[in-house]
């Protein structure tokens, strides 16, 4: 069995997962919510078997690294962390509903990578030889997840937050009664970003830190760390709404999905778009 | 009664030390700092450059709001400093109150703290006080913390809290964030950074900054031998500077080998392997094999030099390639490529794989080349850099995190119980997480009802 082979079985079972939960929110059964759950737990399993065999794989041809290296291997393990997180969530808080605004964003990536992403498996050029790439990569990415999950929380927010003001709090029934209350879904979206801050955080400083073995320097403005540093300061700015009076809530929610939007520019924008500009724009 | 001028420097502070320009500033640095990403930071320098895609008015515009070097322009960094006094204003003008808190605790549950707290709940017992008061400390010590036992007339108040740590840690957080900043300056009023050649076998005891200063190195760098190799692919593998330092003719360093992502730090500078490039035209020796005789010749013919051979004609090397593998497949290894001039007849271009010394048999003809070894010296380009803030930086790094995760994860709970005659209140809050403290709360109020 090849880790090709694997991957491809688990974006098909986050598909699977992802047309479940659009069930469950239209037929409101508790068993379809669940099994889009058991699902997703599924292709993670599958999936991380594939990250291990692939890892296993690359040592096979000779020249062993951690699957994380290129835009493909990058993409596959950002939709594995993004599915872990949501996982997490489920077993803390088990709001199915949400699953149905994370879910699919992991089936995107993983789709995405699979489809039309070049998934050779090549030697490590010198710049990334080094152990601190592999911290950067996964704290980078847990923190990515965590804002992707926080973004899809935000989205429910701002569906909820109408439907109440529209109905009252009383009234439930329609889609939206599978919904957490609004506040709830408020308080999620903080609790999700409060994960990946740290670890956005840490990616960064793990980031310079290698900047500084291979480059001997810590910070050099290119427009990757550029970017990284906006996301950093929009969830910052998250941060300290939270805590001032009157930015709970839909603004709240506004400025979540704008952090989101910002991690993935930061993520493939710089790369696609503007990479051609610096020749040192990807990594 | 306050004066004007008070009043006016009172509502400056306000501004300063508020949380609204908090957010106003990071959202603005956040937008400005977008510019830089789209707009190359090549510096005025680069003007051909610039003129290529933007017109020249356009970049006089451009270059009067220092939009080519933007991160250091005065208005970014005046943005920074605004961020830092904001910080700085905020901490002053909170942290009286938090460390107050921590310090000097109400240790009184008097009916305004009451009133004040998120949690309170009454609780109705038979017992005589002395008892209750052993009873509710030994319960409070077991499932939170040790109280401290205050008597006021016939009241007994207890105590206690946890997780004060949380509260700091905020300020942990931001103050590292101002020990980065001056990591920074440091590096940058102290430090330099500049680079280096040098060639296989040579050494250097000075070095030339950026801006021209010459900085004695105090030590001698030899750099022993340079190397690349390649992967299969003929994607390099690794490029490795062998370095040493020598000190009045004492070794200090001894062959250290110098990789990417793994540099030699002597005496506070560090030296990078960053580049590489030919010390001057590789050297190839051939063995010469007559076919019919079947005696050899060795000759060393540089790149572009023009060899006679033994028996006449001529052998001129053109190039070669340390890895061959992508242009000849099922092969490996370097490969050179060379012109024969034979005695009699046309001119020939030859091939010769350094890993398959029979190669050249299939060519025909009366001699056989083997390419033996190709010697390339090579001079090698090192970075050299001197940062004595990067210390610094990391330790602020390290606070930054430390502080982030006591202020997310450590939140101050304080709980605190009065007991009156048969009547116990038992009060408390939380900074964080007030959900799972509202449980064990309850929970304690539970066992406190038991007792
Ligand atoms: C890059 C700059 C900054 C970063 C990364 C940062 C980060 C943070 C974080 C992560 C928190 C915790 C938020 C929470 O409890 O949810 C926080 C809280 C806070 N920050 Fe900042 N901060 C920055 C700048 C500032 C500045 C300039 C001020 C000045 C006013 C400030 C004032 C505060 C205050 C008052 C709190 C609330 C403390 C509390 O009540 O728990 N911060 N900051």
């Amino acid at each position: 069995m090849s880790s090709s082979l694997l991957f491809t079985i688990a974006t098909l079972t986050y598909l699977a997962s992802t047309v479940m939960f659009f069930v469950y929110l239209a037929v409101r059964s508790r068993g379809v919510g669940l099994s889009g759950t058991l699902a997703a737990l599924f292709g993670f399993i599958v999936q991380t078997a594939a990250l291990g065999l692939r890892w296993k794989e690359s040592y096979d041809m000779g020249h062993g690294h951690a699957p994380l290296s290129n835009l493909y291997e990058s993409v596959v393990f950002f939709s594995w962390a993004i599915i872990l997180i949501y996982l997490l969530i489920d077993a803390k808080y088990r709001f199915r509903a949400v699953g149905a605004f994370v879910v699919p964003l992991a089936l995107l990536a993983s789709a995405w990578a699979q489809l039309s992403l070049d998934s050779g498996i090549a030697p490590l050029v010198p710049a990334l030889q080094s152990d601190w790439l592999l911290y950067h990569v996964i704290t980078c990415f847990l923190g990515y997840a965590a804002f992707a999950a926080a973004c899809g929380v935000s989205v429910m927010y701002l569906f909820k937050a109408r439907h109440e003001r529209a109905n009252g709090t009383v009234r439930s029934g329609g889609v939206f009664s599978l919904f957490p209350a609004a506040n709830v879904l408020d308080e999620l979206n903080y609790r999700a970003i409060m994960v990946g801050f740290p670890l956005l955080t840490i990616g960064i400083i793990t980031g310079a830190v290698w900047a500084d073995y291979a480059w001997g320097t810590y910070w050099s403005w290119d427009p990757k760390e550029t970017w990284s540093l906006i996301v950093w300061f929009i969830y910052a700015a998250f941060l300290h709404a939270r805590i001032t009076r009157g930015w709970v809530g839909k603004r709240s929610a506004i400025l979540s999905i704008a952090g989101f939007a910002a991690t993935v520019f930061c993520y493939l924008g710089v790369n696609l778009l503007l990479s051609g500009l610096h020749s040192y724009g990807g990594g | 009664m306050k004066t004007d001028a008070n009043g006016f420097a009172d509502s400056i502070w306000r501004v300063f030390s508020s949380l609204q320009l908090t957010i106003a500033l990071l959202i603005g640095l956040a937008t400005v700092s977008i510019i830089g990403t789209v707009i190359p930071q090549e510096g005025t320098a680069a003007l051909e450059n610039y003129l290529r895609t933007i017109s020249m008015s356009t970049y006089q515009f451009y270059d009067r709001l220092g939009f080519f070097d933007m991160y250091h322009s005065w208005w970014f960094i005046a943005l920074l400093c605004m961020l830092c006094m904001n910080l700085i204003a905020c901490s002053l003008r909170r942290l009286p109150h938090d460390w107050k808190s921590i310090t000097q605790p109400p240790m009184v549950l008097d009916e305004a703290l009451e009133r004040s707290l998120p949690l309170s709940t009454l609780l109705e017992v038979p017992d005589d006080a002395a008892d209750i008061e052993q009873k509710a400390s030994s319960l409070l010590r077991q499932e939170f913390a040790t109280p401290t036992v205050n008597r006021c007339g016939r009241e007994i108040h207890l105590f206690a809290q946890k997780g004060r740590c949380g509260r700091i840690g905020v300020y942990v957080l931001h103050a590292s964030i101002i020990v980065i900043f001056i990591g920074v300056i440091i590096g940058s009023l102290f430090g330099y950074e500049t680079s280096v050649e040098i060639p296989e076998g040579g050494s250097v005891t000075r070095i030339v900054t950026a801006k021209g200063t010459t900085i004695d190195l105090g030590y001698t760098l030899r750099c022993d031998s340079f190397a690349v190799s390649y992967y299969e692919t003929g994607v390099p593998r690794e490029y490795k500077s062998v370095l040493s330092v020598t000190d009045k003719g004492r070794t200090i360093v001894d062959r250290q080998a110098v990789i990417v992502n793994r540099p030699l730090t002597f005496r506070g500078t560090t030296f990078y392997q960053s580049g590489y490039r030919p010390a001057g035209p590789p050297a190839f020796h051939v063995t010469v094999r007559d076919r019919s005789t079947g005696s050899t010749a060795r000759i060393t013919a540089r790149q572009g030099e023009t060899v006679s051979l033994p028996g006449g004609g001529s052998f001129r090397p053109i190039d070669y390639v340390p890895e061959v593998r992508p242009s000849v497949p099922h092969a490996a290894g370097p490969a050179m490529l060379a012109e024969f001039i034979p005695a009699a007849g046309e001119p020939q271009t030859v091939l010769l794989l350094q890993r398959y010394p029979e190669f050249d048999v299939r060519r025909g003809g009366g001699l056989v080349f083997t390419c033996d070894s190709i010697d390339e010296t090579w001079i090698t380009g090192l970075k050299v850099v001197r940062d004595p803030g990067v210390r610094v930086v990391w330790l602020g790094c390290l606070l930054l995190v430390g502080g982030l995760f006591t202020a997310f994860f450590q939140s101050h709970r304080r709980i605190w119980i009065r007991i009156a005659g048969g009547r116990i209140v038992l009060a408390g809050s939380a900074r964080r997480s007030h959900a799972a403290f509202k449980g064990f709360f309850e929970d304690l109020a539970d066992k406190l009802q038991k007792m």
